[in-house]
């Protein structure tokens, strides 16, 4: 295994992340995977879209697009069209992936184009200052629910599933040797892979909800999820920080979904052939 | 050997066009009146070599297409008003991280869902100012059958010249008429592709600028590793606030559209050479307005045509010149007065402006804009803004 350190941009740091932040813990999982698969880093391409999360890819050495708000999952679709033979990563949030861009990631799952998509899941928008998201927990606090979240959370990962993702697996940043080998398991799927990744806001949301120091969060997510297998049957959304009143099941861990369908890329070559073919 | 005429229609011809230029990616949503031309190309590209998809909506539609034009193919939309509201914001991206991509923007009745079926000329300032910021600009308008074809091949050359978004602006009227075309020997592997990086991998910077301000390209997964972002960016791509280096790029990307004199030339005449009013008309208007001065001056009136081929930069120049050599001019076009301001400040009082406009669906006839030569002065259909 190399050192993941070439995969960095080091004149980019200090990166933009708070401290306390575990968005670095599932970056680190990230390049770990990228260099465990062996994929060549001239054919990588990390497309973000806007966010805490989606500053990550200007960090990473390889080919970087930082798109617009929720939109990453369709310039992703653009660029593995236009070149099949690069693997292509998505880095979204959950305010990106599953508000703005909820369309977009939907579709890409439902076309199970061959691309990896990693979602930050911290409850919470960060970038703007820690306003609601479709993925706080009910009666959670942030700066745009005052008196408690009265929405229901997302469930992301069964989300995706119904979509058509042909790879759903949750980890959490608590357990980066898991989530890296969560990551890798992904890029090496053929067709649209989803990991939700379950992280901390300790400086928004934790500060709002009294959730502790950052090691006390990464604690709390140990103490509220559980590892399964090759299983989706999340009775709710996966609610890592519950309000203190609010008990909720544990979360399920692991691959949730893996299965085999037609991949798109390899779809839209089989007409090409087909329609140059009928042209000859 | 001759080439065979054949009876095209405007948006089969765009995509003939595209298709010439080099298009090997199409990523579209269905509206109304453009949809054959993404109809055209989910049939002919695969045969091309190239991929068309449809997308969710319009805002990935582009999305795509600037995914696409990053991994090395010329790549295009097309839509309508409610989808070119839509596209706005990658309008905007692709400005900003300079990635050559053509949009097509077949005009109908709007604001909002409108006139879905009836042609409307009322796109041209959000094809100018529609996205958020000083962005650069560059918006054809043909005013035939054949032209659309030869239009679309030219946005591919200066997408690809410039390093940036540009947009082709035609009415329902033009995408639906059939016209008989002789349609030009294609160019060979299409129009000519983006300047790429000459130099090696570790030394490119995406936005250090030739010395005609337009930096080369590099196709992602070419071996070039870089960042590309909508955050204003330095050199090397990567964020920066520094205001002296905002201020050059914001600058460099906007002087670098007028390289656009290249490839198109801005106006085209008729019969201005003697003429005491001038009419300007675009699209399909232009079209009206030739028959309306064949008919002034079997009546006497020496009237002549100045089209603007291209709308954004607008062509103040050429406006300028021809308004000082008439007694009037006339503004004629399918909306509440949208080119007749950009005409006024052009011609800044060397002749009065006459506004013939109209925005209900219709075309405007010969006869409206005759009557407006005639009355050399604002009667009837005039200007709606203040």
């Amino acid at each position: 295994m190399g050192d993941v350190r070439r995969f960095l941009r080091l004149p980019q740091m200090p990166h933009v992340l708070c401290p306390g932040c575990s968005h670095g813990i599932v970056a680190g999982a990230l390049l770990r995977a990228i260099d465990r698969v062996g994929l060549p880093q001239d054919r990588v391409a990390v497309v973000a879209g806007i966010g805490c999360s989606s500053r990550l890819p200007g960090m990473m050495d390889f080919c970087t697009l930082h798109a617009t708000h929720g939109r990453a999952p369709a310039f992703a679709t653009g660029l593995k069209l236009a070149r099949p033979e690069l693997t292509v990563i998505v880095i979204t949030g959950d305010g990106d992936g599953l508000a703005i861009g909820g369309n977009h990631l939907i579709h890409a799952a439902r076309r199970n184009i061959d691309v990896t998509c990693l979602l930050f899941n911290n409850e919470v928008y960060g970038m703007t200052g820690g306003q609601l998201a479709p993925t706080t927990p009910e009666g959670g606090v942030t700066t745009t629910s005052p008196f408690g979240n009265i929405e229901p959370a997302f469930d992301a990962c069964r989300l995706l599933a119904a979509a058509g993702a042909t790879f759903v697996a949750r980890g959490v940043a608590y357990e980066p040797v898991v989530l890296e080998d969560l990551i890798a398991r992904g890029l090496s799927h053929k067709g649209f892979s989803f990991i939700e990744v379950l992280t901390d806001c300790p400086e928004y949301y934790g500060r709002y909800n009294r959730l502790g120091s950052p090691t006390a969060m990464l604690a709390l997510q140990k103490r509220s999820s559980r590892d399964i297998d090759a299983r989706l049957h999340s009775p709710r959304a996966p609610v890592l920080h519950p309000a203190p009143t609010r008990p909720v099941p544990a979360v399920d861990l692991g691959v949730l979904v893996q299965v085999e369908r037609p991949e798109f890329t390899e779809r839209t070559r089989r007409v090409m052939a087909h329609a140059r073919g009928a042209a000859g | 050997m001759t080439r065979p005429a054949q009876l095209l229609q405007g948006n089969a011809a765009c995509a003939a066009g595209a298709i010439a230029a080099g298009c090997r990616f199409y990523a579209g949503y269905p509206i109304t009146p453009s949809s054959e031309i993404a109809e055209e190309m989910a049939r002919r590209l695969p045969a091309a070599g190239g991929v068309f998809v449809q997308m969710e909506d319009e805002i990935a539609s582009l999305a795509a297409v600037i995914g696409a034009s990053l991994g090395g193919l010329r790549a295009m939309t097309a839509t309508s008003g409610p989808g070119f509201s839509l596209m706005q914001e990658h309008i905007g991206f692709a400005a900003m991280a300079e990635v050559p991509c053509v949009i097509v923007n077949v005009m109908r009745g709007g604001p909002s869902t409108g006139l879905p079926t009836s042609p409307a000329q009322g796109d041209v300032m959000q094809a100018r100012w529609g996205t958020h910021g000083d962005v650069p600009s560059l918006v054809l308008a043909p005013a035939s059958v054949a032209e659309v074809y030869d239009h679309t091949l030219k946005a591919f050359a200066l997408a690809e010249r410039l390093r940036t978004p540009v947009v082709v602006l035609y009415d329902e009227v033009l995408a639906h008429m059939r016209e008989e075309v002789v349609l030009p020997e294609p160019p060979p592997g299409g129009v000519p592709g983006r300047r790429r990086p000459a130099v090696p991998p570790p030394a490119y910077r995406p936005y250090a600028p030739d010395p005609d301000g337009v930096p080369p390209l590099a196709d992602f997964g070419s071996g070039y590793r870089f960042h590309v972002t909508g955050l204003a960016h330095d050199e090397g791509g990567f964020p920066t606030q520094d205001p002296a280096t905002i201020a050059a790029h914001q600058r460099r990307r906007l002087a670098k559209v007028a390289l656009f004199r290249e490839i198109i030339s801005p106006v085209d005449t008729w019969r201005l050479e003697d003429a005491e009013v001038a009419v300007v008309a675009y699209g399909i208007v232009a079209r009206a307005a030739q028959e309306a001065i064949e008919e002034a001056r079997a009546r006497g009136l020496r009237v002549g045509l100045l089209r603007p081929a291209v709308l954004w930069p607008f062509p103040d120049r050429e406006v300028a010149e021809a308004a000082r050599a008439v007694r009037a001019v006339v503004v004629a076009e399918m909306n509440l007065g949208q080119v007749v301001r950009e005409v006024e400040r052009a011609v800044a009082g060397a002749a009065p402006v006459i506004p013939c406009c109209r925005a209900d669906g219709h075309p405007i006839t010969p006869e409206e804009i005759l009557e407006a030569v005639a009355a050399r002065e604002p009667a009837g259909r005039t200007a709606s803004y203040g």
